[in-house]
């Protein structure tokens, strides 16, 4: 914490840090239900109206959900170029991979409802295998941002693991966003694989968690010492409670008159919360951990303060109008049509 | 071998030339359909509504090319050129942010609204979406063009330790190119949707549409470009008059002048040479080109050799000046020559009809060549006299940037494939249903609810 009092007069990157960290996190959950619904389309013939249902839920929020994620590299880019550079340099080729799987999915949404009859089938696995590319790689450029870039073995099955967790994690709050938004068998089928994937993410989180300190030592320096490990001992319990309440709500789900249908999508909102502030702790305020911390990769002062006017301005008006939009659209999805 | 600057130089080209030409057709397509819009919500005539319907559709799907191509172009700055971040970053941070945070939530959101929810809002409510998306593609256009002109014609910065400062950030956005350019830009989109418009449109009736929506549109269209076309000459001229005064090495590339001439012709037609450092085959109007350039008969046109080693390459310039003018002119051709037909004859001749479909994609030959002139033009710098494009790329390996470029352009040439696909069936079928008033369609999207014979018949017009 040396560094943040040797910097308490330069606040600009703290602000920074502190927006890039909720467009982070806005996209992890706002794309992440939507990249979790597309992974778990069922691709059988005779899914074929709940996968349009499913689709309709996501479909007027998708293309500003992943503006986040453009606001996000956004960030790190006009307040942390060296950053920016050093990271995607370091990420090259998963980007790239990340970028076809983004682009498959796009594009796959609005085809699917124009082309013919015999195409769309096909369109549908491009948008679930998309949706898969995106998550695994985002997962495993987690892993990798966590290890430092170490492309040692032991690394390497680290990033794995982080790729199955994040995609379990994105399943979980998709699961969880269908139960919300859908009815019938479709939302009974939602609730089985929010539970399922709950259990899975659950183990993704407890096996990072275990691994993190013991291959980071300042991570377990961080972790360990008195008194921050009651802080640190904190989110990992609220986030078991999490898990458990959520699991055996589902298990009562779906009730009649729809009650508490919204309940599970909060609860894993706040489990993300949870797991980002974690790891967000374990770093701060290292951009690039072990490597580079923000003020050294922080941008010039004139140009953050030229943004910072702006984000100040505009983004209370965009979280107005996002609200208008998801207001606009409440209530369960019916099939998408373009009128 | 090629090396990761070349590697790095296409796939940016190709990253880019692709995502360009999905905004070159939304930027102006969604002031149309708000026109549309507004149309029906004054006159209430159906019509409107249903030229609407069937343009959103396309708009949609256009949108959602340009949205993902434009995601890998924001990742492309860190990942193949860290050197430009690291030198003008505090300048080019700044002008994308805003872009990001004025334009593009803006549009993503409302076009939710606008695409799914006109059943669920007042109808002003949705024509003022159609607006805000109108409003979002066009500051988008503001804010990535004002970036480009500042690499073009940089000003209000200063240099401190080797990395660029703003001092005055007005004159950032304002750079001396900025208006011209976004200006050019603006009415090339403009041009573009409209013979977009015309030559799907064109397509449905010869496909033996009947009904009233695809005449409206064309007519929309026709008179559209009819009126852009001229305001785009002017435009480009002026446009050119402010790269004479500050990029005149670019002009020179243009126009293929080797040595500082007085009265320099317009040549029509040569083959410039950089060996020789002259031109082949060289067909011209005597003095035109210092006549436009300098507004005097006599005028001085700098010449190459005045920038030698620091001037860019010659052919792709001159062509592709070329090429963009020719397109204009023959584009402002065509316009003029169908609104004359339009008010002789009420309907358009079947071979005017299959000019408009065989000219559907012409705005974007236009832009694409238009853009290759201004970007080859800047070389060797990738800021103007700030960073040489040498300088800012990566060290990464060139395996991997060939790995990623292919497969990008294999991602390109399906999608490709896919849109112009998808573009004639949506067309095909729009011909045998009505574009959905009353009843909703049974299966949105797809040709189930066609008469089998319609459909047989669409299959043979496909393949045709």
């Amino acid at each position: 914490m040396n560094e943040v009092i040797n910097h308490s007069g330069d606040w600009l990157p703290v602000v920074f840090i502190g927006l890039m960290g909720l467009a982070v996190l806005a996209y992890a959950i706002l794309d992440g239900y939507d990249l979790g619904v597309g992974i778990l389309l069922p691709m059988g013939e005779e899914d074929e109206r709940q996968r349009d249902t499913m689709i309709a839920s996501i479909g007027p929020f998708w293309d500003a959900n992943e503006t986040w994620l453009v606001l996000a590299v956004g960030l790190l880019l006009i307040a942390f170029p060296a950053a920016h550079s050093l990271i995607l340099m370091q990420l090259y080729i998963p980007v790239a991979i990340m970028l076809i799987g983004l682009i498959m999915r796009g594009v796959a949404f609005d085809f699917r409802a124009k082309a013919a009859v015999d195409h769309k089938l096909a369109w549908d696995r491009t948008f679930k295998i998309g949706s898969l590319i995106t998550t695994l790689t985002q997962g495993y450029m987690l892993g990798q941002y966590v290890m430092g870039f170490d492309q040692s073995l032991s690394a390497i099955l680290f990033c794995g693991l982080s790729a199955f967790g994040v995609t379990a994690a994105y399943c979980y709050i998709g699961a969880a966003w269908l139960v919300l938004k859908t009815e019938a068998k479709l939302q009974t089928r939602a609730v089985r694989w929010t539970r399922r994937a709950g259990r899975a993410s659950l183990l993704g989180v407890v096996a990072v968690c275990l691994v993190n300190p013991l291959v980071n030592p300042g991570v377990f320096d961080r972790w360990f010492t008195f008194p921050l490990v009651m802080f640190v001992l904190l989110i990992p319990t609220l986030c078991f409670i999490g898990f458990i309440t959520n699991d055996l709500l589902l298990r009562r789900l779906p009730k009649t008159a729809d009650r508490h249908s919204a309940l599970p999508f909060a609860l894993v909102v706040g489990i993300f919360v949870l797991c980002f502030s974690g790891l967000g702790f374990s770093f701060f305020p290292d951009i690039v951990p072990g490597q580079m911390n923000i003020w050294e990769a922080a941008s010039a002062r004139e140009s953050l303060q030229f943004i910072l006017v702006g984000a100040v301005i505009v983004v209370p008006v965009i979280l107005m109008y996002t609200f208008f939009s998801y207001r606009v659209f409440h209530g369960k999805a019916t099939d998408l049509h373009y009128h | 071998m090629l090396d990761t600057l070349i590697l790095s130089r296409i796939q940016f080209a190709a990253n880019i030339s692709f995502h360009i030409l999905f905004p070159t057709i939304t930027i102006a397509l969604c002031w149309i359909l708000f026109f549309f819009k507004l149309r029906f919500d004054l006159t209430d005539n159906p019509v409107w509504m249903r030229a609407y319907r069937f343009w959103v559709k396309i708009f949609a799907l256009t949108f959602a090319l340009g949205v993902v191509s434009g995601i890998t172009m924001s990742f492309q700055f860190g990942t193949n050129w860290p050197g430009y971040m690291e030198t003008v970053g505090n300048i080019a941070g700044p002008l994308l942010g805003y872009e990001v945070l004025t334009a593009f939530f803006l549009e993503a959101t409302f076009l939710g609204i606008m695409l799914f929810g006109i059943k669920r809002v007042p109808s002003k409510v949705h024509t003022f979406s159609a607006l805000m998306v109108a409003i979002g593609t066009t500051l988008s256009a503001f804010w990535i063009l004002a970036l480009n002109s500042w690499m073009q014609t940089p000003t209000g910065y200063e240099i401190r330790d080797g990395v660029v400062h703003a001092t005055s950030w007005l004159e950032v956005i304002f750079n001396p190119s900025f208006p011209y350019r976004l200006a050019h830009m603006l009415l090339a989109s403009g041009l573009t949707a409209a013979f977009f418009v015309c030559g799907l449109s064109a397509y449905r009736i010869l496909k033996g549409d009947g009904k009233q929506a695809p005449r409206l549109a064309l007519k929309t269209g026709l008179i559209l470009a009819a009126v852009l076309a001229p305001l785009q000459a002017f435009v480009g001229d002026l446009h050119g008059l402010n790269t004479f005064e500050h990029q005149p090495q670019k002009i020179a590339a243009m126009e293929g002048v080797w040595e500082t001439e007085h009265g320099a012709p317009l040549l029509l037609f040569a083959i410039p040479d950089e060996e020789t450092r002259s031109n082949h085959f060289e067909v011209g109007v005597p003095r035109l080109a210092s006549l436009i350039l300098t507004h005097k008969a006599d005028g001085e046109i700098p010449g190459l050799n005045e920038f030698e080693g620091d001037h860019p390459p010659v052919k792709p310039m001159f062509f592709g000046f070329r090429i963009m003018v020719g397109m204009g002119l023959l584009m402002l051709a065509t316009a003029w020559a169908g609104c004359y037909l339009l008010r002789r004859r009420k309907a358009l001749p079947k071979p005017f009809l299959k000019l408009l479909v065989a000219m559907t994609f012409s705005g974007w030959v236009a832009t694409l060549a238009g853009w290759y002139v201004t970007e080859i033009g800047r070389q060797p710098w990738l800021v103007t006299g700030i960073l040489k494009t040498a300088d800012a790329v990566t060290p990464v390996a060139p395996a991997n940037v060939g790995l990623s470029l292919a497969l990008y352009l294999i991602v390109y040439v399906i999608l490709m494939w896919a849109y112009i696909h998808t573009l004639k069936r949506m067309a095909l079928k729009s011909v045998y249903v009505e574009e959905f008033e009353t009843a909703e369609p049974v299966a949105d999207g797809s040709l189930t609810n066609l008469p089998h014979s319609a459909q047989t018949s669409n299959r043979a017009g496909g393949a045709a």
